[in-house]
């Protein structure tokens, strides 16, 4: 019976966000501070309770905003006294310090948890050419290396041959990838806190400029100043504090194809089959189950890869299983991406997703509350070969 | 272009395949026992175990297995558009490399094109492009 997972014995008992914005009033360290206080307050604790700390993918130190604020700064801010703590880059995207947290906590090495991400991107862009991956007259090294001599300055770039590759495959149409973005934007329209809230419509779509084929602007999420944290927990001690006792029910956290960018086995799906795949073998729900979605949008076609990776809908059917976007909208039958997602919300970098799963869980979200009470978020995250997934109920 | 390439750092591994065109080959590591093409270069055969790995001249031919065309111009000086690519080695099907196609129109370029390989010097390296076939054969 699948209830012998250790993950169902954590807890999100906590959630915090700072502000998000195109151009931060204060550091980098500043809004981590925001968002961990306000986490740890939220989940009923205080400071002294916090015995464990992860976050992905550490402090960079290299000034493109992409990770400026590592454990060992926030710990020194805080003085917070862990008996366990850890950052993690090679793993399953965004959620592998979530997952690490999932191990700790199993293992009695912590009982709460304060998981991070923080994204400085947009201030870094302003003074210097950030999240390059190449620069002209370094030597590459790493996993990007293939790809050095080639021009390949973004992610959008690279990123936009995974996608060629789907376009290929499923033959979607760009009316129905457009609906991903305009979904997103409209969710965005009612979340004070998303940076772009103006609302677009389909000719907006076609009229933004084309990054790289088959990806446009609006394909492409923004980059933004921000930092989110979430409060992980031992269920047992989740039950003691004040907000709805919301389990990690199933993790997905594999890597079965090979692990690289340029010899991915499956370009059209990343690598994300196997990673859903095992989550779904970790719990007796099914996609049927499951109330809002919260699905990874660094690009657009991320989020159609895992519609269809979850099994929402079949293999290369994502583009007429989003149709019109009714389906997808806040009052359709799977809500996606509530807060307006990566694409409108700003770049969180999947732990955006984490906070506005609680927030919808736990009935806060306001204008943009889906209706019924849910009680089942899928989250997932990343694109190529990183991919990671989980669900979280509340009791 | 008149953006420089940036390039890769190389090591016992890699550097066959990064300089082979100073010879005009394109060097790919193959296991001598088993010929499989293995690459990344790692001196490990993924199939039969074997250490005894060594770089072997390919054909240079492949097929576009995805591109896209660059439009946006991520620096001053750099000149768009510009297509990226991952082609597939007509000799095995698991071994892709990233490149850009050139000698062509970017918005002629498609998945199932085939290709072969041209190499431009840039300091000590030999970057391995490829062209169209047909005005490369």
């Amino acid at each position: 019976m699948s209830t012998a997972y250790p993950e169902k014995q954590t807890a999100i008992t906590g959630i915090g966000q700072s502000r998000i914005s195109r151009g931060a009033d204060k550091s980098a360290l500043g809004l981590t501070i925001d968002a961990a206080m306000q986490a740890i307050g939220n989940a009923g604790l205080k400071r002294s309770d916090i015995d464990g700390m992860a976050t992905w993918p550490g402090d960079r130190a290299d000034g493109s905003g992409f990770s400026d604020v590592g454990i060992p700064a926030l710990q020194d801010a805080l003085r917070i006294a862990v008996n366990w703590y850890s950052n993690c880059s090679e793993t399953a995207g965004q959620f592998g310090a979530l997952f690490n947290a999932i191990g700790a906590i199993s293992a009695g090495l912590a009982r709460h948890v304060l998981i991070f991400r923080t994204m400085y991107e947009a201030t870094a862009r302003k003074t210097g050419f950030a999240n390059a991956l190449n620069l002209p007259g370094q030597r590459v090294r790493g996993g990007f290396n293939w790809y050095a001599p080639y021009h390949t300055y973004a992610a959008a770039t690279q990123q936009a041959l995974f996608f060629a590759a789907y376009v290929h495959e499923s033959g979607i149409k760009p009316e129905q990838v457009a609906r991903i973005a305009l979904n997103g934007r409209r969710n965005a329209g009612l979340n004070p806190a998303a940076v772009y809230r103006t609302p677009i419509t389909m000719d907006d779509y076609f009229a933004s400029p084309i990054i790289s084929t088959p990806l446009r602007l609006f394909d492409c999420d923004v980059p933004i100043d921000g930092a989110t944290a979430i409060i992980l927990s031992h269920s047992d001690a989740a039950r003691d504090l004040p907000n709805p006792v919301t389990r990690i029910e199933a993790v997905g956290s594999s890597m079965r194809y090979r692990n690289s960018w340029t010899q991915l086995d499956a370009l059209a799906t990343q690598g994300q089959p196997h990673v859903a795949e095992m989550m779904w073998n970790r719990t007796d729900l099914t996609t049927a189950d499951v109330d809002v979605a919260e699905l990874y949008d660094g690009f657009s076609f991320h989020t159609i890869n895992w519609l269809e990776n979850f099994g929402f809908c079949k293999r290369f059917e994502a583009g007429d299983f989003i149709g019109d976007g009714s389906r997808i909208a806040l009052e359709g039958e799977l809500p996606i991406n509530t807060n307006g997602g990566a694409l409108s919300a700003g770049r969180m970098h999947a732990y955006g997703q984490v906070h506005e799963a609680c927030t919808q869980l736990w009935g806060q979200g306001e204008a943009r509350q889906v209706k019924g009470e849910p009680r089942v978020a899928a989250l997932s995250t990343a694109g190529g070969p990183l991919a990671g997934c989980f669900l979280l109920v509340r009791e | 272009m008149t953006v420089p390439r940036p390039l890769p750092a190389t090591d016992r591994d890699t550097e066959p395949f990064w300089k082979g065109g100073a010879a005009g080959k394109l060097l790919i590591e193959r296991c001598e026992a088993c010929h499989t093409l293995i690459h990344p270069p790692t001196g490990f055969c993924p199939q039969c175990e074997s250490r005894d790995t060594a770089p072997h001249a390919v054909s240079g031919r492949a097929t576009v297995t995805s591109c896209t065309v660059n439009h946006k111009q991520w620096m001053p000086g750099l000149p768009v558009p510009y297509v990226l690519a991952l082609v597939t080695l007509q000799e095995q099907d698991d071994v892709r490399l990233a490149t850009n196609i050139v000698d062509c129109d970017p918005e002629s370029v498609f998945i199932g094109m085939k290709v072969i390989v041209r190499f431009e010097p840039v300091q000590d390296l030999w970057v391995p492009l490829f062209a169209p076939l047909e005005h490369g054969a």
